[in-house]
């Protein structure tokens, strides 16, 4: 095999640059943290700014509020007009957008590196100083309606998905949609919107990371003449809640105009909270790639390949998450089989594992596939921020990054078996299932088996 | 004329990109273009061979043809069966990736640079674009497949609404020839392998390089791959797509939100009258939140989450398109405003003020188009394969800056006709 080969890139004497000599970070007296990661390859940087709250800090009755809150963000200031900023934005030659997730918000721009403080400036500007007009807020809140029916209630995987999740957790806040459910954005006021701005937009509750051909030290000056002024607040002691333990499998199905049904399985799962001491999630993740990783990898070449009982397969894990996780399996079945054929031909795959465990050379494939997309991954600025920042939106500091890889490289066939064993277990699983319905509300296909 | 060509892309080589970016290019001895940029800050290189191999070519009654072929030449070739590919390839870190489209059939390696493991995965590069066995077996799971997929596809309003759109738009040409069911069903494996001797060549090849290796090696690997490719000649296009009379179809569909597509084929690729139609659009939908669709559509209205247009420039007439989806009851309106914008805009052109907003987005954006390997092979990739100038990318920023206000309502009258607009709803009330 060729690790021995693979290693001496990781460690190589620019990549030791880039992993420890670089990021730069300082935190500012209003207790924003700045991360720069040098990367001189072209003359671009991109500036992210990352507030540490998403829907799972919502209450029920407001979900969606965060991600509406995202749209507002663009709707000015006392001395940057509504749209404004997206205007200031695309004259520096720039692009700009933002996202929401469970765990959190995100602001980001890519420019031409002289635009970086122009760019500096009105993320500190909307930090502190948003309006949150009525009318501007009316006419946004039907753009996001809008953007629920195009993502979800029009699209029958993630409307499954939205309801799986609701299944599966029944008191964890990762029970909402991100968007939040259309009854919730039908009642939600612009005061909603301003009070969640006033209570968590605020320095000490943020973290700004920039990548590019820039100076560590010239962009610490700028955010201290930026983003020192603001003023931060003390954030509300936010409760636990915790999911109750799952005993016993949940089902779901749901109709949804489609040809093909989808299954999809999730089992409850460990996440990575202690980079160092945790070892369990990296076991998980090898797990995952032995069985998905590439297109030989299990999954696919026995279910796909020579069964042919799917007509695709794939897992779906992340082990950093500031909620609790889940790994799914999900797939199609092929013509002639159903989501039964397909969930026992998954379970059987499963079984296996915790039975005969995984060989060597599978193991070595994908850690060679794992180091070699750490090469990769350097290609692209963008990338390079989103995984400092999404790193640290889970509680994971960025200087872990590099442990997390050599954790990864240690993991051994028995504790990939030692998972495999203890969290595919019926008990944690939900099961949700895409029963296609005809485009013309007649019956087509004979009815899926949803249950057994 | 063979003869005739080789000297024309002679004087080319000599010619290098500025602005940072230096393409070299130069013929293979086997008669393939070949594009390189040498790049050394990461130890990778990526590796991409182009074919005038899209689903234009497909033959006459086989759409699906050239989209399969692609898809097949991983799946079992020379020694290696499709296990061995994917293994191997994951063994030592590489991907494949590429696809086929309307015009160009690609295959892309992605490697580690170090002779060890670029060695071994250039060799299966070679062997899957050299001896792809379409084994029959494959061949018909995949068609399974691909059938299964085409259904799916049908039961969802954008593919419904983008497949009857491209249909009213290319009528008689092959860009608005549609795969089915039934055309894949009838499919034998002696049709790829036919359309794989065919228009796998290396006279109708651009292959493109990036990444850390020398000129030298990319002579060497270049030939590499176009040595060993049938024998052959350039495809042959397709008369133009004629335009055909404007049209409104609308089509149903369950959805809660209606799919709205508006346009008409209109300007091929290496048009100077791109550049005009290109900064004009700027203003009109391809600015994202500062275009004026979207303030009319979506920022004024809160119709959309999305509204675009853009201009598609292929091989011969790409579209010009205007697209968005709504709440279905409001469909009629959200497309009269969509209309009465384009018109405004068909008849002022941008203000003075627009122009300049466009030109300093798209010139002083232009960083961003080449800050990755990634972004550099597809634009070296797209010069070669659409046999753009060598110094396209440093001729883009002026010829950005020389539009005038007059070029564009010039471009966009002789370009996009009112009378001549075609209109696809799908889940229309």
């Amino acid at each position: 095999m060729r690790m021995q080969q693979l290693i001496p890139f990781l460690l190589a004497p620019w990549l030791l640059t880039a992993a420890h000599a670089n990021p730069y970070e300082t935190t500012l007296q209003n207790g924003l943290r700045i991360i720069v990661k040098e990367d001189r390859r072209a003359p671009t940087a991109v500036q992210m700014v990352w507030y540490r709250i998403g829907s799972m800090d919502e209450v029920d009755g407001a979900s969606g509020v965060a991600h509406v809150l995202e749209h507002m963000m663009f709707k000015g200031t006392p001395s940057v007009g509504p749209g404004e900023f997206n205007k200031r934005v695309a004259a520096a030659g720039g692009r700009d957008n933002a996202f929401t997730s469970r765990d959190y918000t995100a602001y980001f721009q890519q420019v031409p590196k002289e635009k970086l403080e122009d760019m500096i400036q009105l993320e500190a500007d909307r930090m502190r100083h948003l309006n949150v007009d009525a009318k501007e807020f009316t006419q946004e809140i039907k753009v996001v309606m809008e953007e629920r029916r195009m993502r979800t209630d029009d699209n029958p995987q993630a409307k499954l998905f939205e309801q799986m999740n609701a299944v599966a957790f029944q008191a964890h806040p990762y029970r909402r949609p991100i968007i939040g459910w259309m009854n919730d954005l039908e009642t939600m006021t612009a005061a909603d919107a301003k009070a969640w701005y006033d209570t968590w937009y605020v320095p000490n509750n943020a973290y700004v990371v920039i990548t590019g051909d820039v100076d560590h030290k010239e962009i610490f000056a700028l955010a201290e003449k930026y983003y020192g002024p603001l003023e931060g607040h003390a954030l509300p002691r936010s409760k636990p809640q915790i999911e109750p333990a799952q005993h016993g499998t949940r089902r779901i199905s749901v109709k949804a105009p489609a040809e093909l049904p989808v299954l999809i399985m999730g089992y409850k799962a460990p996440i990575l909270r202690d980079a160092d001491r945790d070892s369990e999630p990296y076991a998980l993740e090898m797990l995952s790639a032995i069985l998905d990783g590439h297109d030989a990898a299990r999954f696919n070449k026995k279910l796909v390949r020579e069964d042919q009982v799917a007509l695709s397969v794939g897992i779906d894990y992340d082990p950093t998450a500031r909620g609790p996780g889940m790994l799914y399996l999900h797939g199609s079945p092929s013509e002639g089989k159903t989501v039964a054929d397909l969930e026992a031909a998954l379970r059987d795959e499963i079984a296996r594992v915790q039975k005969e465990g995984v060989s060597e050379p599978e193991l070595k494939r994908a850690k060679a596939q794992l180091l070699a997309s750490q090469v990769y991954k350097l290609d692209s600025m963008f990338g390079q921020a989103m995984e400092i920042g999404q790193t640290e939106s889970a509680g994971i500091p960025y200087q872990k990054i590099d442990r997390m890889l050599e954790k990864l490289q240690k993991v051994s066939a028995a504790e990939v078996q030692a998972v495999a064993r203890k969290y595919f277990t019926d008990d944690t699983l939900t099961v949700g299932v895409l029963d296609p319905q005809p485009l013309d509300g007649k019956p087509r296909r004979p009815g899926v088996a949803t249950r057994h | 004329m063979k003869n005739l060509l080789t000297a024309a892309f002679a004087l080319l080589v000599a010619q290098t990109a500025l602005a940072g970016v230096k393409i070299e290019h130069w013929v293979s001895p086997s008669g393939a273009r070949v594009y390189f940029v040498e790049s050394r800050v990461l130890p990778m290189l990526d590796v991409q061979v182009d074919f005038a191999a899209g689903s234009m070519f497909d033959p006459e009654g086989k759409p699906g043809v050239a989209a399969l072929t692609r898809s097949g030449l991983d799946l079992g070739a020379g020694k290696r069966n499709e296990t061995e590919i994917a293994e191997q390839l994951a063994d030592i870190g590489a991907n494949l990736g590429g696809g086929a489209d309307t015009d160009r059939a690609s295959i892309a390696l992605r490697t580690l640079s170090a002779r060890d493991k670029r060695e071994p995965a250039l060799d299966i590069l070679r062997n899957v674009l050299h001896a792809p066995r379409f084994e029959n077996d494959i061949f018909e799971r995949e068609k399974a497949r691909t059938i299964a997929g085409l259904k799916e596809a049908m039961t969802r309003p954008e593919s419904i609404g983008g497949k009857a759109f491209w249909a009213a738009m290319y009528p008689g040409h092959p860009y608005g020839r549609q795969a089915t069911p039934e055309s894949i069903a009838s499919l034998t494996r002696d049709d790829l392998a036919s359309f794989h001797a065919r228009y796998y060549n290396a006279a109708n090849a651009s292959i493109t390089l990036v990444g850390d290796i020398s000129r030298k090696d990319a002579e060497k690997i270049a030939e590499g791959i176009a040595a060993g490719l049938p024998k052959g000649e350039a495809a042959t296009l397709p008369a133009a797509p004629e335009a055909p009379a404007g049209r409104t179809v609308k089509l149903p569909h369950p959805a809660t939100q209606a799919h709205v597509y508006i346009g008409l084929p209109a300007v091929e690729r290496g048009n100077p009258d791109y550049f005009p139609l290109l900064v004009g659009n700027y203003t009109l939908g391809g600015g994202g939140f500062v275009s004026r669709l979207m303030k009319e559509v979506r920022d004024k209205r809160g119709f959309a989450y999305s509204v675009y247009s853009y201009f598609a420039p292929m091989r011969q007439s790409g579209p010009f398109q205007i697209g968005l989806q709504t709440k279905r009851s409001q469909a009629g309106e959200a497309i009269k405003v969509a209309r009465d914008v384009l018109d405004g805009f068909l008849k002022e052109g941008p203000s003075d003020e627009e122009l300049l907003a466009a030109k300093a987005n798209l010139t002083g954006s232009f960083p961003l188009r080449l800050d990755s390997n990634k972004k550099l092979l597809d634009n070296a990739a797209a010069i070669g394969f659409f046999g753009l100038p060598l110094d396209y990318l440093d001729q883009y920023q002026a010829k950005i800056e020389a539009v005038t206000v007059d070029q564009i309502k010039a471009a966009f009258s002789r370009y996009v006709r009112p009378a001549d607009l075609i209109t696809v709803t799908v889940a229309a009330d």
